[in-house]
């Protein structure tokens, strides 16, 4: 047993919210039963590799197969040509969305980053697949690249695209690639150090900055660089695929189950009434796997062409290149500080390396998460997103929350030393509070939260770390070994709505629960469910979750990325249950008599209030059948989606079947909130350091799942404190190669880089706009974990030691050596 | 975490290391591909002389007959030839430990073990691990316990690096097992938990051990 703040209660007024219980999935993966996608063996699978582009940026000339596909064992090779064309996307409101003409493909004749897939060889077996690989000669036109966004923003620096180097957004229609050159001038003006800011696409700005830096009391204007860093989800992007009388069949790991079956029918270009989509098991998401990768297309299609099932097994190695990361900001910030603290004025200006394939919102969603976090008073934001030469980027946990928030934290931690405030104190009084606003502005007006409890989490964990009695210790140094507190903030959204639910209580008296969401690890897939089952009032042992196969029939489901899943689908899990009581009252009042109203549904039995008289669940189920229309699911809301409509004909008939939207009303938009302190022990002499302690207080609202929270919360941070410690890309920018390419170049935290106990704690307030109250949380610790570290460690070292992340022990010595930081200020992956 | 004084740990006769690997490697007449991806009857390498050999290993108890390459792995064998699969490969180059196995009761990688080295061993994967009557093994228990794990693509290699560690220190502190179980990665960062997991089940074990 950790620290027993670890394992508070929460939720004493419910029997099933806020209780930990064993999730449905632990035993088969305790056992080693739990089947991931490379798990799965079909008859007469053959295996399938990829040839990747040895180059950054070239055309392919000419494929010579020939030798390849002589060779016994080889069944089958698929190359671009044989990809089909993606296919527009239809919104719910028939909006057509056409296909992006730089969208990633799978496949490709003009690669934009060392290690994309140009071809995959299907073959009796892996080696035979590999040998054929080595056969295919191919000739490539080598074309100008680029690894570093600055480099392409020069006058006259090479364009990672042949038609640009930055995406833009354009209104009401997909952003698009152009191209983008700052001048000389740009370039010369802002002097070493210090990021250029030429003109950038978007700019966003409310308040009067100009007055707010005139009258501050100081200002800060610092230059922060944050690291690329790959998800490295542990199960690599692998697949399986195979067609049955005209269907696909198609096994791997996604983020989510239901919506990763339209992403499918888009890449093949197919109905997704032909799509079996399978994923029980995922192994690890992070932002990587919201709706599976595109290259999973590559068996599928592979499969069809040889007429057998195909097995693509992705190595660690190719994982790095097409498994996604992070993209890396250059950013700038000025900010003007009252005497007191307060933020009065906030300049904001990042780039942002999106690697060559779809727009990511990072850039945008940075200066939204700094705004709604500390509150400024005025506030400008510029930000560009800039295409290179670089393995595609995807979102992770926080994306764009940690980097903003890693980019200015250091610098309030430096205005405080500056002003002499406690780091507490001026982090409590810029502090969002209740419904708060942010931006940027929508038709001239600042956006609100849901709300905010971050100063109670902030005071609370405050005590709890004992941080008045930690920054006074003295001395913090004792020989070589010096030590340092530090304290941070975070948000980021925290859930979405208008999602459905649907459920089925069948004649045996058993409530089943439809789960479209994916089951990566956080337990979403299941726990949200608690809520139906407590509305019910019917024990968790008498319900049953269904997930991860599309051929059992699930609602329309929010993709869980972006911390919706808890908040989205416990409001569809609320909804679902009031329906399937209103359902069961109005069976009881049919049959027994009086009005639905007159019964209570409670102990797995509708009876009339004060009476004897009533139905087991079980007997309602059986006169659900029955009644038959909208009782049983011959009749669906009209109000559900139209993939909740065609799961609720299909389960027509099996019982009591209720589906309903979650149409619950909403002010303001959801984030969740994280108060983060960490005390980290540096030795001078060597420059290693430590995180010897570390506490993370979540204002996420009502606790569902309390186990599965802190297993959220806490490793959520430790991928955060990554950031700070050591993960990062390095590239040979002559060349355009990739030099960290496996774990040991680029080697997550382990359990050594952490504290021995770690604590954490969430506030259980529930949010006033949403019926159960919980909101998510996958994103917000990471940010607030990376940035208390380095505040940590600029407490232990001074401001003089690093102006980027990570900061290794080599870093740590030669600044405090020279005396300024020494690394690179800009260049991007050193 | 600074390095804990940690207890005696004795020998560890059998531990893995590189060089047993490739004192394998010689001895079974090949030379080890970039890519190890080796199966099946190779059609390619079935023709130049790497072709299977017949062998009996010893697995979770029973022994199993099973055709296997000079230069084919462990965890390769287990998952592909002898349905194993709770073994995971994380990456097939010894950095994430999800491969993890024991033999004779020593950890180690499966993914660099060749498995003709490995005939006169006892080979324990997390399929060996629970009764034969379905009760989990008191580590097992121990994350059902805490709910120990996220996405668990990484636990099989955390659980045999805890059967094989406990076995060595039967009552370890946190830092002590934290120490026994670095060589496993866990990219949901999940440590905490997972340690505390691991923790109950230690003491599972122990109680068991006195009943």
């Amino acid at each position: 047993m950790s620290d027993p703040i670890n394992n508070r209660e929460y939720g004493p007024q419910y029997k099933l919210i806020g209780k930990n219980y064993v999730t449905a999935d632990l035993h088969a993966k305790v056992t080693g039963k739990a089947k991931y996608a490379e798990d799965f063996r079909a008859e007469g699978m053959l295996f399938c590799k990829l040839l990747l582009s040895p180059l950054p940026h070239a055309t392919v000339k000419r494929i010579d197969a020939a030798e390849a596909l002589a060779m016994p064992g080889v069944r089958a090779i698929l190359t671009a040509d044989d990809l089909p064309a993606p296919a527009d996307t239809v919104t719910d409101n028939g909006t057509v969305i056409k296909a992006s003409k730089w969208g990633e493909r799978g496949l490709t004749m003009e690669p934009v980053y060392q290690g994309e897939p140009i071809l995959a060889v299907a073959a009796v077996d892996e080696l035979t697949a590999a040998e054929a690989i080595e056969r295919i000669r191919i000739d490539f036109e080598r074309l100008p690249f680029v690894v570093d966004p600055l480099d392409t923003l020069r006058p006259g620096g090479p364009n990672p695209r042949t038609d640009g180097n930055v995406w833009v957004s354009r209104a009401g229609r997909a952003p698009a690639v152009a191209e983008l050159k700052w001048t000389d001038v740009d370039f010369t003006e802002a002097g070493y150090g210090r990021l250029p800011m030429g003109k950038t696409p978007d700019e966003w700005s409310y308040g009067d900055l100009d007055s707010g830096f005139r009258n501050a009391s100081l200002v800060v204007d610092e230059t922060f660089v944050t690291p690329d860093v790959s998800h490295q989800t542990l199960e690599p992007r692998s697949a399986m695929a195979y067609w049955q009388n005209g269907k696909v069949y198609l096994h791997t790991g996604t983020q989510s189950t239901a919506q990763t079956l339209p992403a499918i029918a888009r890449w093949l270009n197919i109905d997704a009434d032909k799509i079996v989509f399978i994923s029980e098991y995922t192994g690890g998401g992070f932002g990587s796997k919201i709706t599976g990768g595109v290259s999973m297309i590559i068996p599928a299609l592979l499969s069809k062409k040889a007429n057998a099932p195909v097995m693509m097994r992705i190595s660690r190695e190719e994982e790095t290149f097409i498994g996604r990361a992070r993209p890396g900001f250059q950013g700038r910030m000025k900010v003007g500080f009252s005497k007191e603290g307060r933020i009065v004025a906030l300049d904001m200006f990042v780039v942002s390396d999106n690697g060559p394939y779809d727009a990511q919102g990072d850039a945008s969603t940075s200066g939204h998460m700094v705004s709604l976090l500390y509150q400024p008073q005025s506030m400008r934001w510029r930000g560009v997103t800039v295409l290179t030469n670089t393995p595609p980027r995807s979102a992770q946990s926080s994306p764009g929350g940690l980097q903003g928030i890693t980019i200015i934290e250091p610098i309030i931690a430096k205005a405080a030393r500056t002003l002499g405030i406690d780091q507490v104190a001026i982090r409590y009084i810029n502090c969002p509070e209740g419904k708060a606003p942010y931006g940027p502005p929508v038709e001239g007006k600042l956006q609100h939260a849901t709300s905010a409890f971050l100063k109670d989490a902030l005071q609370r964990g405050a005590e709890q770390f004992r941080w008045r009695e930690r920054v006074a210790r003295n001395p913090k140094r004792i020989g070589s070994k010096v030590r340092g507190v530090g304290v941070s903030l975070s948000c980021y959204v925290g859930g979405t709505t208008g999602f459905d639910g649907l459920l089925v209580i069948t004649p045996d008296g058993r409530v089943r629960f439809q789960s479209g969401i994916g089951n990566l690890g956080t337990e979403s897939v299941i726990d949200v469910h608690r809520v139906g089952a407590e509305i019910l009032g019917i024990p968790w042992e008498r319900c049953e979750v269904v997930w991860g196969d599309t051929s059992k029939h699930f609602p329309f489901t929010c993709v869980s990325g972006g911390s919706q899943t808890t908040h989205a689908m416990t409001r569809a899990a609320h909804a679902v249950a009031m329906d399937a009581r209103r359902k069961l009252q109005e069976i009881a009042a049919n049959g027994l008599g009086g009005k639905p109203e007159d019964y209570t549904v409670a102990n797995e039995r509708i009876f009339r209030k004060g009476q004897a008289s009533g139905m087991t669940f079980a007997q309602a189920a059986q006169r659900a059948i029955e009644l038959g229309g909208k009782y049983d699911g011959h009749e669906a809301p009209t109000d559900v989606n139209k993939v909740t409509k065609a799961s609720v004909a299909a389960l027509a008939g099996q019982g009591l079947v209720a589906a309903a939207r979650d149409n619950y009303p909403r002010d303001g938009m959801t984030h969740s909130y994280v108060a983060s302190f960490a005390e980290i022990e540096v030795d001078v002499e060597t420059g290693k350091y430590y995180v010897v302690d570390f506490l993370a207080y979540a204002d996420v609202g009502t606790v569902i799942h309390p186990r599965a929270l802190g297993g959220q919360v806490l490793g959520r941070s430790i991928l955060g404190i990554g950031h700070a410690i050591g993960q990062k890309w390095v590239f040979d920018s002559h060349y355009g190669e990739m030099v960290s390419k496996r774990f040991h170049h680029n080697k997550p935290p382990t359990i050594l880089d952490v504290p021995v106990n770690m604590q954490w704690a969430a506030l259980d307030i529930p949010d006033p706009e949403t019926p159960v109250g919980a909101r998510g949380i996958g994103e917000p610790p990471v940010g607030r974990a990376c940035a208390s570290v380095l505040n940590a460690l600029s407490d232990a070292l001074g401001d003089k030691i690093f102006q980027r992340a990570p900061v290794n022990a080599d870093t740590i010595l030669i600044s405090l050596e020279a005396g300024r930081p020494v690394q690179h200020p800009l260049m991007a992956h050193i | 975490m600074p390095n804990p004084t940690l207890k005696i740990l004795g020998d560890t006769p059998k531990a893995v290391s590189r060089r047993r690997f490739i004192k394998g490697v010689i001895a079974g007449g090949a030379a080890v591909s970039s890519a190890s991806y080796l199966f099946r009857n190779s059609v390619v390498h079935g023709v130049s002389g790497t072709g299977d050999r017949l062998i009996t290993l010893n697995v979770n108890g029973q022994l199993r007959r099973v055709d296997v390459m000079k230069q084919e792995t462990l965890a390769w064998t287990l998952r592909y030839k002898l349905g194993l699969t709770g073994t995971k490969l994380g990456c097939d180059r010894a950095e994430c430990g999800a491969c993890t196995v024991l033999l004779d009761d020593v950890p180690h990688y499966s993914c660099s073990v060749l498995t003709h080295t490995v005939r006169n061993e006892k080979v324990l994967s997390i399929e060996g691990l629970a009764n034969e009557d379905g009760t989990l093994h008191p580590i097992q228990q121990g994350i059902i316990d805490e709910q120990g794990f996220q996405c668990a693509f990484c636990m099989s290699g955390f659980v045999m690096a805890t059967e094989g560690f406990l076995k060595t220190i039967p009552d370890p502190t946190r830092s002590e097992l934290a120490h026994g179980i670095s060589g496993n990665l866990c990219r949901c960062q999940d440590y905490d938990k997972i340690l505390t997991a691991l923790m109950r089940g230690a003491e599972n074990m122990r109680t068991a051990n006195h009943v």
